[in-house]
């Protein structure tokens, strides 16, 4: 079995897809925010690797074969972001201030956060673009000394935490316009923030779309400077 | 035929942001170039939105499961976190609920704060907008 699995991409394809699939399906049935897709397929596909002796390097190498469309998938945000760009021209003054105010005080606030818990300088770089989406963060860490791992990681557990917190953060901080909604899920919760502000309204996902976006160019830009 | 032609030009925009990211010492990713090119490709009507429209949304779609692989990953970098994530986790769920308010409070903020202004004479009819828009 572990031979079968080590030779081929397939089983890897596979076992990511379907877990994803169970994953949804099981979101649908519970309707529980905690039960992310994402987070449960990786469980899935930790189990299912213990349970079959496979080396997690091995299902890495192979998951090689389409991980590579994650730049080509992000380059692919230009779409909606384009679809929906007229109707926030108008807004486009407050979304940016919003998306400027938080990318700022995420990079702050870890900074700050890091050095109080007195974290090392890989863990720091790591850590810094963990609200921005997955393409644009491993650069930003690996450019900083970081580890992609972790960045990763980091990044994705702030877009389920986003996604779970979001809905009510909205409702405690009176956050009613779509605009505010979409630039507070962009901003700290990138991709997977926006799929949950495309579950509240379709404007919620286009400033979500556009926040991700200039909240990745403005991170890019300013963490060289502070590593 | 039609999601051929669209998968390749969104890996020629791709390739043409890897491109950029390797000549220009900016610190920009090449994600990062691909989809400012990308838009203003759109924006400009030098490329027609049915041109990447179809298979654009397809590998919007791919995207979370792309995200699967890396998490499993952390299985091996679990070394480096095993004596901190405690820390960690704490900064990431703090950070995470502190961007969210203060990106999202901002923009509340200047947006009621334009429309009082832009509907001095008859208040809230921006707001009904926004929620009409729900």
């Amino acid at each position: 079995m572990s031979e079968f699995i080590s030779g081929s991409a397939l089983f890897a394809i596979l076992l990511t897809f379907g877990a994803y699939e169970l994953g949804r399906m099981f979101q649908k049935k519970t309707r529980m925010a905690i039960f992310n897709p994402i987070l449960v397929a990786a469980l899935l596909v930790g189990v299912v690797l213990v349970l079959t002796g496979t080396p997690n390097q091995v299902y890495q190498d192979h998951c090689e074969t389409f991980s590579w469309l994650l730049t080509p998938a992000t380059v692919c945000l230009a779409i909606p972001l384009y679809a929906q760009f007229s109707r926030l021209r108008h807004d486009l003054p407050a979304i940016l201030a919003g998306v400027t105010a938080g990318t700022l005080v995420s990079m702050g606030f870890v900074l700050l956060l890091t050095r109080l818990c007195r974290l090392n300088d890989v863990l720091t770089a790591s850590l810094l673009p963990k609200s921005i989406t997955t393409a644009m963060g491993i650069v930003v860490s690996e450019a900083g000394g970081g580890e992609p791992a972790i960045t990763t990681a980091a990044i994705i557990l702030t877009g389920i935490l986003g996604s779970i917190f979001g809905p009510w953060l909205c409702k405690v901080l009176r956050l009613h316009g779509p605009a505010a909604q979409g630039v507070a899920f962009g901003t700290s919760a990138h991709v997977v923030g926006t799929s949950k502000a495309a579950e509240i309204s379709q404007t919620a996902e286009a400033v979500s779309s556009l926040s991700l976006v200039f909240a990745g160019i403005l991170t890019a830009v300013i963490c060289p400077m502070l590593m | 035929m039609r999601y051929l032609r669209q998968f390749l030009w969104i890996i020629g925009f791709t390739l043409v942001g890897e491109v950029l990211h390797a000549v220009l010492p900016l610190p920009v990713p090449a994600a990062v170039w691909g989809l400012v090119l990308l838009f203003i490709a759109l924006e400009s009507g030098k490329l027609k939105l049915s041109s990447v429209q179809d298979c654009g949304q397809f590998m919007l779609g791919l995207m979370p499961v792309l995200f699967i692989a890396p998490s499993v990953g952390l299985m091996d970098s679990w070394s480096m976190l095993a004596s901190v994530w405690p820390a960690v986790l704490a900064i990431i769920v703090l950070s995470t609920v502190v961007v969210f308010a203060v990106s999202g409070v901002v923009t509340q903020t200047l947006m009621d704060f334009a429309s009082a202004r832009e509907n001095a004479g008859q208040p809230m009819v921006g707001q009904a907008e926004e929620v009409s828009d729900e």
